[in-house]
């Protein structure tokens, strides 16, 4: 290698000021109210009287350079040079000129980006890496949010949920797409398979050893030399071990299905915070547009549309109306395996007689 | 393989149809416009796994000279199939907080990213990044060289400070009620060391969200969420107020206001125009602002509250954050300063004590939350629980159970 000249400056986050649009540098921090003249526009006052429009529209998620660079094209003509992306991969477009904006929602959706996403509609899918570049990966993310969001795109554009529906999708059960109202999860149904001709030379025994939740992976010999082996009584599948020993293979074509876990909810108002529940398991990795799932995502937002009232994030709906009734009103089978066995399970065991037939 | 032309790929091109995007497509047209085999390689390698339902990469170790993190190695599984994916390894760049951009700068990454690697992006990744999908390793120094110069850094991996998250903030929202974008801006600086050098039982990871709508997602998904507030009373616009009930109708108010509030403190008046706050009820969980946005504002003596341990499934299963500090004030550099000698405390506390792979949220359930308030030097109060214990069996020192 050539002499490095350059010496790295370890600068962290990349400084925001002078990523802000004018109008919006000028009112930080003096924002008054905010109001929604259609889905997938916010319009904000400021104090000073100032005011912005912002546009917001969903992406492939996974893009290129040519597709920023089409964004940015949008934000040069109409926004001062200046957008945002949120955290669900859409992007926004800033303008304080209110004419901009029916312009550029016309130019977004003829370049093929649906405009929506605010207030009470199905967002764009949180999801992860999946086959395209993940390790770890039992089905795909990308396809999956294609497959999910083509069926979702006029919920998308339109605010007709009875509050906002946040949905993401894991490829294995490390769940790096996150809890959400609904969250799609790869689910491991059998043990790892080991391959014992590489384990000893690829992966760290003791470490791996000690990354299963439930003790369930032993040091053992085989074909005298050293190795690991799985308690299969014990193991509870969830791929922990594979993450740090790559012989430990989790993954499989038929054995990785998928589970649907619903009410998930970062967010505080009226409930706490909670954590997403399961609702439907053991569905088929069933490339390329995975009907079985979709079809249950489809059946649970159909019902909590009818049944849902304003405000009610789908585990509250769900809380409300009794898991009794959801699975009834949803049509999903409710079994065994959605009563938890794990620790602290008893907190979730209905202990009161508050029952409704 | 064909020189210049993509290679059938039919699974891949179902993903073609339909409404939504594709993302299928958007690669198709960056390798007719560029040629870049990689990208003709990865589609290839990604229509195979479709074919088996098995992902094939592997990691290994990439990295750019001084730093231990930042880069995912990707190595194909099969390279003899996919020679042109033989290597596709993701560099993390932390972008500006709130995730707000200038196209001179996003532009002035895309034409480097174009130079040196596929052309493939997330913006952005579920850890925050800006993700740059598709280099090798010869060129991943000349890469991170040229964005380094326009004050462009790496992001975190493994045991290490994880890039940031933080909400759109003051930038754009009246709710929030503090400068997210600045303390996420200080406070990732500060950890720099930590973020670039895997040092740590395991990830460690701050969101920062202006107020208790969370979009930054912190309470379910950061070790350190850092959550806006506000001390003293709700702001009320009487006009507005009495405009919202006019318009809306008292049924609207009382059915997704009143009754909505989850600890009942607000009343409707007599005069059916007005409401009264109980401010001492108040949890500050947003709903009344979020409904009347006009009317209704956070009250004036604005600062944080720390939630500390929330994380994803492994290894031992969802937590969420819980309640460590109820309020800081947070109005300037010095207020700022006092939040991370107080997470130095943590940070320290819990690299000493976690086991492998432990994050902070599982240490405390670990070692008890009691443990973990000693060792930080934090004085237990009520708002770090729902109820005091209901396990009658205790333990506490001979001079202080009397």
């Amino acid at each position: 290698m050539a002499k490095r000249e350059y010496n790295t400056v370890e600068s962290g986050p990349r400084a925001f000021w002078d990523m802000l649009h004018p109008t919006i540098q000028k009112n930080y921090g003096q924002w008054k109210y905010h109001d929604r003249p259609r889905p997938g526009v916010l319009h904000h006052v400021s104090k000073t009287g100032d005011e912005v429009w912002t546009v917001k529209a969903g992406t492939h998620r996974q893009v290129t350079v040519d597709i920023a660079r089409r964004l940015c094209d949008v934000a040069d003509k109409y926004c001062a040079g200046f957008l945002r992306w949120t955290v669900r991969n859409n992007v926004e477009f800033t303008t304080d000129v209110e004419a901009n904006v029916a312009p550029m929602i016309e130019e977004l959706e003829a370049m093929g980006h649906p405009v929506g996403g605010t207030g009470n509609s199905v967002a764009a899918m949180a999801h992860t890496q999946g086959w395209l570049h993940c390790d770890i990966p039992a089905t795909d993310a990308s396809g999956v949010v294609k497959s999910i969001m083509d069926l979702m795109y006029d919920e998308f554009k339109q605010e007709e949920m009875p509050n906002r529906v946040k949905l993401s999708t894991s490829c294995c059960e490390i769940n790096c797409g996150g809890q959400a109202d609904i969250a799609i999860v790869v689910q491991h149904t059998r043990p790892p398979r080991i391959n014992h001709d590489i384990l000893a030379t690829t992966c760290e025994m003791p470490s791996t050893v000690a990354r299963c939740p439930v003790a369930a992976i032993r040091p053992t010999t085989v074909n005298g030399k050293p190795s690991l082996m799985v308690v299969d009584e014990k193991c509870i599948c969830c791929g922990a071990c594979f993450g740090a020993c790559p012989a430990m293979e989790i993954n499989h074509p038929e054995y990785s299905k998928l589970a649907i876990w619903i009410g998930g909810k970062n967010s505080n108002p009226r409930s706490r915070p909670s954590n997403m529940k399961l609702v439907a398991h053991g569905l088929p990795n069933n490339v390329n547009r995975w009907p079985e799932v979709a079809e249950k995502v489809t059946s649970i937002l159909k019902a909590y549309k009818e049944g849902g009232r304003d405000w009610e994030r789908v585990g509250e709906w769900a809380d409300r109306i009794g898991w009794k009734k959801f699975f009834e009103v949803t049509g999903l089978p409710f079994d065994k395996y959605m009563i938890d066995n794990y620790r602290h399970a008893r907190t979730s065991f209905n202990q009161s007689a508050h029952i409704r037939f | 393989m064909a020189e210049n032309k993509l290679n059938p790929t039919p699974n891949l091109d179902t993903l073609e149809e339909g409404p939504w995007p594709s993302f299928i497509s958007g690669f198709k047209e960056l390798y007719n416009r560029t040629g870049n085999t990689m990208v003709r390689g990865v589609l290839d390698q990604l229509n195979y796994s479709y074919e088996t339902r098995m992902g094939y990469w592997k990691g290994g170790v990439v990295g750019v000279h001084g730093y231990g993190a930042g880069i995912i190695s990707r190595y194909s599984m099969v390279p003899e199939l996919f020679p042109e994916a033989k290597e596709f390894h993701t560099m993390r760049i932390q972008p500006p907080p709130g995730l707000h951009y200038s196209t001179k700068a996003l532009r002035e990454v895309l034409d480097i990213w174009e130079k040196h690697g596929s052309g493939i992006i997330s913006m952005h990744g579920q850890t925050g990044n800006l993700q740059l999908q598709g280099v090798t390793q010869d060129k991943v120094q000349e890469l991170f060289d040229d964005l380094n110069q326009l004050g462009w850094d790496l992001g975190g991996a493994g045991a290490t400070v994880r890039t940031g998250a933080s909400c759109v903030g003051q930038a754009r929202c009246e709710m929030a009620c503090y400068d997210t974008l600045k303390m996420h801006e200080k406070v990732l600086t500060y950890f720099t060391d930590l973020v670039h050098r895997p040092q740590l039982p395991y990830k460690a990871k701050f969101k920062f969200s202006g107020c208790g709508n969370d979009c930054a997602n912190a309470i379910q998904r950061s070790d350190y969420a850092v959550i806006g507030t506000w001390k003293d009373d709700i702001q009320v616009d009487e006009a507005e107020v009495s405009k919202f009930i006019e318009e809306r109708g008292i049924a609207y108010l009382t059915n997704n206001v009143i009754t909505r509030c989850p600890t009942n403190a607000i009343e409707m008046n007599e005069d059916g125009k007005s409401i009264t706050i109980n401010n001492s009820d108040c949890v500050r969980c947003m709903h009344c602002l979020n409904v009347m946005n006009k009317a209704l504002s956070p009250g004036n003596e604005r600062g944080v509250s720390l939630l500390v341990g929330g994380k994803g499934h492994l290894k031992v299963g969802n937590m969420l954050g819980s309640v460590i500090v109820p309020f800081m004030k947070m109005d300037d550099d010095d207020d700022i300063e006092k939040f991370i000698d107080l997470i130095d405390e943590m940070i320290d506390y819990w690299a000493e004590n976690a086991l492998d792979h432990e994050r902070v949220g599982e240490t405390i359930e670990r070692v008890g939350m009691q443990q973990f308030l000693d060792a930080v030097g934090l004085e237990a109060t009520p708002e770090m629980v729902l109820q005091p214990r209901d396990n009658p069996y205790f333990k506490a020192p001979y001079e202080e159970a009397g």
